[in-house]
């Protein structure tokens, strides 16, 4: 009898994912590397339009989570859906197609450094949104350079920019294919305050404008009381507080608390 | 002891499964639609072009120094006139070869070791692969076909600027027209040299593009383990490049005589 009920109630769980409101649901997502055990017991649903911030130690598994949404690293145990699929249960082609849905920031922005700043935008334009019109791809590149304020530096390679700026033109680059989901490693990691800011109020703005819904991994406290929408804190490879900034701030518990003084 | 010993087999085995799995890897993108044509290209410029002055005088300088040596040893056997036969042989069977490849081994399946190496640390690889677009077709298959397609030329200029180089040596002492040294070497060399010999070129070119490829693309993520990708895949490509030249040699001899 219990049984059957638990039964069900993955159902409905499977039918809630598939109504669309939840673009990544994860239940149980355990993932370890030889004998460390980095993720225990992952739950969370991020909806759609939301910023969900994700606080914890470096070394904590924060980007290990993000990569396996994406289907980089395959965890060892859980549910994990994205857009409603089961990411671990895809081919290759819809992998792809699922991909392509998805921008990923690095945390290093991970510019080809063999081609220029304009070059590296076309790759995706080209490549994965077979776009063959010029004038197209032109304009397309020139307007999602001119958000992220890059425009004079279209025609540099990126050894010749800033850490600023080549954090910015790797936003541009995974901007450029319109994602609906975002996946942010630590975008403002390394950057002075003021353009900490600056990528803050873009990643805000970006949510406002294409109707995004965003995964932002960050230390920068600044940074997530300007974004988040909802606040995650990892530890010891389980999230153990969530809720508004404000509320996780004022929490009573003293790991949660440590992080914003 | 045995227990290293052990390990380093299992090591082994366990990279040539890896390389097994690469090689179908690129195998399957090799005849996937959206071959990158500029990208293949300009690795033909970067591989091929850029290395001619390299090979070029290296060859030259092998060329100059053989026939240097070869004759006092043919003058003792008063066999002079064998000088040009014995060269065009040596030069255009093996020392062209295999010298053009283990230079190309050193520059540029370290230089693809090296690149792809950096380019899998900055995540660039990954970033690639996570957009959704093929890292393999754009990064592997080019470089591969490249190097599959330049190694066999800059071998065909190895051999002549080897033979020039012994014309020059020989002009030293004697005094032969270029025509007649290119004439004799051409008539003393016949199909069953030259099919094998570049056979194997093809197959140099191929895997000091697969072992760079190889090296680099699955480095690991540390900043030391791009010089590890450079140096390995310079060790492992040259050691390929000496087993081939076996084989080759081995299976041509079977089928000829
Ligand atoms: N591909 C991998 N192979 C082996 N171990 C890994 C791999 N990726 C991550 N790890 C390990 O998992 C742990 C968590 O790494 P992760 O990169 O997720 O940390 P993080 O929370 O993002 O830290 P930071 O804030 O410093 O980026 C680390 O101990 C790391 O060594
Ligand atoms: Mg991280």
């Amino acid at each position: 009898m219990r049984h059957t009920e638990s039964e069900k109630t993955v159902k409905k769980n499977v039918r809630s994912a598939g109504r669309g409101e939840e673009v990544i649901y994860v239940r149980g997502l355990k993932k370890s590397f030889g004998k460390k055990d980095v993720l225990k017991n992952i739950n969370f649903e991020v909806n759609k339009g939301e910023n969900v911030v994700v606080l914890g130690k470096s070394g904590s598994g924060k980007s290990v989570i993000i990569q396996c949404l994406v289907g980089m690293i395959s965890p060892d145990e859980g549910e994990l859906r994205v857009f409603g699929e089961e990411v671990s249960a895809l081919t290759e082609k819809q992998l792809k197609k699922l991909r392509i849905r998805i921008g990923f920031l690095f945390q290093s922005g991970a510019l080809y450094d063999s081609m220029t700043v304009r070059e590296n935008m076309q790759f995706p334009l080209i490549r994965i949104l077979k776009m063959n019109d010029q004038n197209e791809i032109d304009k397309r590149v020139e307007e999602v350079l001119k958000s992220v304020g890059l425009l004079d530096s279209i025609d540099k390679m990126p050894s010749d920019l800033s850490g600023g700026m080549r954090k910015r033109a790797g936003l541009a680059r995974t901007l450029v294919v319109n994602p609906e989901l975002m996946l942010y490693d630590e975008p403002t990691t390394g950057l002075d305050p003021i353009t900490s800011r600056e990528i803050s109020n873009l990643v805000l703005e970006i949510q406002k404008k294409y109707k995004t819904t965003s995964i932002i991994i960050t230390h920068d406290m600044e940074c997530a009381a300007i974004t988040a929408d909802r606040v995650l804190v990892l530890n010891d490879g389980e999230f153990i507080a969530e809720g508004s900034f404000e509320e996780v701030k004022s929490s009573k518990d003293e790991f949660v608390s440590s992080f914003f003084k | 002891m045995a227990d290293e010993v052990l390990k380093g087999w299992r090591g082994w085995f366990a990279e040539s499964g890896e390389q097994l799995s690469f090689f179908k890897v690129f195998f399957r993108n090799l005849f996937r639609s959206g071959f990158e044509w500029s990208e293949f290209v300009r690795q033909c410029y970067e591989i091929g072009y850029k290395s001619f002055t390299l090979v070029g005088t290296t060859a030259f300088i092998m060329g100059l120094v053989l026939a240097l040596q070869l004759r006092p040893t043919l003058i003792g056997f008063g066999a002079e006139s064998m000088l040009p036969k014995s060269l065009a042989v040596s030069i255009v069977k093996e020392i062209g070869p295999v010298i053009t490849a283990i230079i190309c081994a050193g520059k540029i399946a370290s230089g693809i070791g090296a690149e792809l190496g950096s380019m899998k640390v900055t995540e660039q690889i990954d970033a690639m692969e996570v957009s959704g677009a093929n890292p393999v077709q754009y990064l592997v298959v080019t470089r591969i076909l490249a190097t599959t397609a330049m190694v066999p030329l800059l071998t065909l200029l190895g051999d002549v600027l080897g033979l020039l180089g012994g014309f020059v040596a020989i002009n030293v002492n004697g005094n032969v027209s270029l025509f007649l040294y290119f004439n004799k070497c051409i008539s003393s060399l016949g199909f069953s040299d030259l099919l094998p010999a570049f056979i194997k070129t093809i197959f140099f070119g191929f895997v000091i593009g697969f072992i760079g490829c190889y090296k680099g693309y699955n480095s690991n993520k540390g900043t030391e383990s791009v010089g590890l990708a450079a140096n390995s895949a310079v060790v492992a490509a040259s050691l390929w490049i000496f087993v081939i030249d076996a084989i080759v040699v081995q299976v041509s001899n079977i089928i000829i005589y």
